[in-house]
């Protein structure tokens, strides 16, 4: 018998919104534990939420960037259990009238492409943080009232590519609307993984799990993975599935029960009364669909179109929003659009990579690529001397141009020097200057590269190449 | 002339600011004169958790200087007043007369404390409530019941307890209630003081310790109907810190007058006057119906067969409310932690079961009950839907009247240790009361009259969402028609 897997996912990110969601202390990761706190989001007695209103419009925002119906008069509900991190010992949420339903998003994967559909998207408050040290467990409430976005799929999902190729698209949508920044690591994106399985072509759904503490892609993709072997094999073995809350052990890279549905919390939704319910106008979601940005799929679209580019390339330059600023802040100032791209794609990317430096605190300035590109365009250095400039402005952030002529990397343009070292060269390689009469084309590279190493690289290897085969012939 | 101190006490909000304006009394010579009596009586009658007399005397001193100096010129300025304390006073505790808060002090003032402060007047101290405000007897107090100023053998009603005996009591000229379901009218009628239940929304509810958030109102209690106005037009008003306050509704205290009722029109539901009303209270009602025509409303019968889930919707509401909003006493961050608890469990059980008394946590349990999955269709959704039927049957019978006139009680105050065995007969008292709570409209309890054991007997009057001034001023005429 063959199996297939049904997956969804509970998708949580933290807003960047300057304040929470009900009280005006700032929201911002970090901070000494219990500074960013007052009574409200402390639970204190007698204290009542004030909704922020960049909230709701960042609710919109997405909602309207994942085409979702907007919920006209949306309501807040009450979700009750006790935790020490939860000071009210309710969480402010939406059960009933969620601000955002029936939206969708489109993947690609190897497969090609699909729809993943959108059940609903819903703003909900984060708890606090419990800190367990030897005397004891200590609660940091600043994460208290920092405003999150629950977004939950349909179960459309039939393997951890797809899981993947979706959490990417979210994120760059989410990135690029300014609504969240999306951290793994830091915990501002969480997703949840429910999954079950089927015999293939199977209509029913099986007995779903739900995995938690899930903190990188990395996690997601072996989770589903591990989940759906172990599930798999507990039915062929005669086994039934457990409905379960699992936690997944990312050093031991399986995962654990957590508690029994069954033993699950009742959570006693109801609608918070201390929240009236909040009409979104016409005005209120046009203004806001009118100044959408271009996202990313248009914006890919565009690049392929406009700049040539591969669907790859313009996958990788548009899929973050830091990369994509970068390269549009250099544009303005360049005319080669495809230029730029490729020096962003080569080399920006991997002075990244091999620094370890996360996009988003990329030191480069788009001015000292540009200037490089026209230098290089103009003939005032070549694409390597281009290269290692763009190192040093990366890494010591020189001044591109100052850099150039204090280290004297312009390119000689006297014809006569040039002609000298070709000569010089020709006379000291006997070797390969017979080879290459006989035929070897491969000795010419070798006399370009010591003319350049006898020129210390500041000369224009083609018309070395061109001096070289002149005299050669 | 200088003014005697028994004589202070016996003026109204109103007449003692007037002395206080015109120099009559200083500002200290009013708060002394009820903290001497507060002194004398409070023991007896256990009116106040928490007495402020230095923080009052110091106040008093500061109000003086600043009336003085024309810096403070609120209309009450200089007026004492005392808070039930389930209002939140910066730096005085707040106990909810609870063990759970018994040591709780807010670091910050309800709205409306802000705004009593503002207008210059002195908290005397923090009133003593049933518990969490669950109670209609005052009985269910951690620290004791109040005792009914006309009679100490029976009860001053409930929640506001402390606030009716105190303002019956002369131990404070006007006080600061809250009413889920009648606990400011309530015991106002039990004590023979008026008690006014303002519009759902018109008065700012931050900082007043929820019990069930959507019925719950800050109230007045008052020697009349003119100091309930005054004292509203300090504390109403919206507030951006309360996002259920309206932003719109703004009190027009100089169109309150006692004037002719020539032209009102009063309804008097039908089933009001089935559901096991006490002669004494049935004879009252009907007398005060006469006195309003006296003063020239007509009075008309109409039905309301709505009435009998007003009870049933009250408390499935208020408790599935009051379970969410008292979670929050777990023991974790603030008031009362089990020193027994061994386990993160034992702490939030333990905590609970010794820090709420009997009564809160039975409408914890229920309120639980009917939120739960598989029972909150049955109960909590068509308690919702009886809410809603309430409000629409009184705004359909507010085309046709201008005020709807009701008793307070099916019965005048209890003999003290005779209602907390018969909770369900407490419930079922609230009749009169938590329609108004419901329908989300103001009302006001006046008194009217004295049963057979000289127990005050009260009447309501209710009028349409926001109709304040219209209310005040109807009753601020029958007020003074019964005086004559």
């Amino acid at each position: 018998m063959s199996f297939e897997t049904v997956i969804g996912l509970e998708v949580h990110v933290e807003l960047l919104s300057e304040t929470k969601v009900f009280c005006t202390c700032k929201s911002e990761f970090g901070g000494k534990p219990n500074t960013r706190i007052c009574e409200i989001c402390t639970g204190m007695p007698g204290t009542l939420p004030r909704l922020n209103e960049k909230v709701v419009e960042f609710a919109v925002k997405t909602g309207l960037a994942t085409d979702c119906e907007i919920t006209k008069i949306t309501r807040f509900d009450r979700k009750n259990y006790f935790y020490p991190d939860l000071p009210k010992a309710y969480q402010i949420s939406q059960l009933y009238l969620p601000i955002c339903r029936n939206g969708h998003i489109e993947i690609k994967t190897e497969n090609g492409k699909k729809i993943i559909g959108i059940h609903e998207i819903h703003i909900e408050e984060d708890a606090g943080k419990l800190i367990h040290t030897e005397s004891g467990t200590l609660i940091d409430c600043n994460r208290c009232g920092v405003p999150l976005l629950e977004i939950v799929t349909e179960p459309d999902f039939s393997g951890a590519d797809e899981v993947i190729a979706f959490l990417e698209a979210l994120r760059s949508t989410l990135t690029y609307l300014g609504v969240s920044d999306c951290k793994m690591q830091e915990g501002s994106m969480r997703a949840d993984v429910n999954l079950s399985v089927r015999s293939a072509g199977s209509r029913e759904l099986g007995t779903r799990t739900e995995m938690k503490n899930l903190n990188s892609f990395h996690d997601i993709a072996d989770a589903v993975k591990s989940e759906a072997a172990r599930q798999i094999a507990l039915i062929k073995s005669g086994e039934a599935v457990i409905q379960q809350t699992r936690r997944w052990d990312a050093d031991k890279r399986e995962s654990y029960a957590m508690r029994s549905k069954e033993a699950a919390n009742d959570y006693r939704y109801f609608p918070e009364p201390d929240i009236p319910p909040i009409d979104i106008s016409e005005s209120f979601i046009n203004r806001i669909n009118s100044a959408l940005p271009e996202l990313p799929a248009a914006k890919k679209q565009r690049y392929m179109n406009e700049l040539g580019l591969s669907g790859y390339d313009a996958s990788v330059l548009t899929n973050d929003i830091y990369i994509v600023s970068f390269f549009e802040a250099a544009l303005k100032d360049c005319n080669s659009p495809k230029e730029v791209a490729n020096w962003v794609l080569g080399e920006v990317l991997r002075l990244l990579k091999d620094s370890g430096t996360d996009s988003k605190s990329n030191p480069l300035k788009p001015e000292a690529l540009v200037k490089i590109i026209e230098m290089v365009q103009s003939g005032k250095i070549n694409r390597n001397t281009g290269k290692t400039v763009l190192e040093k402005a990366f890494y010591d952030g020189v001044d591109v141009e100052r850099y150039i002529s204090e280290n004297g990397l312009s390119l000689i343009t006297d014809s006569d020097v040039i002609e000298s070292s070709v000569e010089a060269v020709i006379a000291g390689n006997e070797k390969s200057v017979t080879d290459y009469k006989r035929g070897k084309t491969a000795a010419l590279g070798y006399l370009v590269g010591q003319t350049m190493k006898a020129l210390g690289g500041r000369a224009d290897a083609n018309e070395i190449q061109k001096l070289l085969r002149e005299l050669l012939n | 002339m200088r003014c005697g101190m028994n004589d202070i006490t016996k003026m109204t909000a109103l007449e003692l600011s007037a002395a206080i304006r015109q120099k009559k009394i200083s500002v200290t010579e009013a708060v002394n004169a009820y903290l001497d009596n507060i002194e004398k009586l409070n023991p007896e009658l256990n009116c106040y958790i928490t007495v402020c007399r230095d923080e009052a005397l110091s106040r008093a001193a500061e109000v003086q200087s600043g009336i003085d100096s024309g810096r403070i010129c609120g209309r009450l300025a200089g007026v004492p007043i005392a808070i039930k304390d389930n209002i939140c006073t910066k730096g005085i505790k707040t106990t909810c007369a609870s063990k759970m808060l018994e040591n709780f002090v807010a670091p910050y003032n309800a709205t409306v404390i802000d705004r009593i402060n503002a207008e210059g007047m002195i908290i005397l101290g923090k009133l003593n409530m049933d518990e969490f405000a669950m109670g209609s007897t005052g009985e269910t107090s951690y620290f004791g019941s109040v005792k009914n100023p006309v009679n100490p053998e029976r009860s001053a009603g409930g929640s506001s307890s402390g606030a009716a005996a105190a303002v019956a009591a002369e131990l404070a000229p006007i006080a600061l209630g809250s009413d889920t379901g009648g606990s400011v009218r309530q015991p106002a009628s039990y004590c023979g003081v008026t008690g006014l239940k303002p519009t759902y929304s018109a008065v700012s509810r931050y900082g007043l310790i929820a019990y069930a958030s959507s019925l719950d109102q800050i109230g007045i209690i008052g020697k009349n109907s003119a100091d309930c106005a005054a004292l509203f037009d300090v504390i109403s008003g919206a507030d951006e810190r309360d996002m259920t306050c309206s932003k719109e509704f703004a009190f027009d205290y100089n169109s309150v007058r006692a004037e002719n009722l020539s032209g009102k029109r009063i309804g008097i539901a039908n089933e009001f006057l089935n559901v096991g009303l006490s002669p004494a209270v049935k004879q009252n009602l009907l007398d005060s119906a006469k006195r309003f025509e006296t003063l020239g409303a007509s009075i008309d019968y109409f039905d309301l067969p709505e009435l009998k889930y007003a009870v049933p919707a009250y408390y499935v509401i208020a408790c599935a409310e009051a379970s969410s909003n008292l979670a929050r006493y777990d023991g974790v961050r603030f008031g009362h932690r089990s020193e027994a608890a061994k386990t993160l469990d034992e702490m939030f059980v333990f905590s609970r079961s010794e820090g709420l008394g009997d009564e809160v946590r039975r409408r914890i349990m229920l309120g639980s009950f009917v939120l739960s999955q598989g029972y909150y269709d049955a109960y909590y959704k068509k308690a919702v839907t009886a809410k809603q039927l309430i409000t629409k049957a009184f705004e359909k019978a507010f085309e046709r009247y201008d005020f709807i006139l009701s008793p307070v009680t099916p019965d005048t105050a209890p003999v003290l240790g005779e209602s907390l065995g018969n909770p369900l007969k407490m419930y079922l008292s609230d009749i009169y009361t938590v329609t108004a709570n419901l329908a989300g409209i103001p009302a006001v309890s006046l008194p009217c009259g004295y049963d057979g054991n000289g127990m005050p007997v009260g009447i309501q009057l209710m009028a349409k969402r926001f109709g304040e001034a219209e209310l005040l001023s109807a009753a601020t005429a029958f007020g003074k028609e019964a005086d004559l």
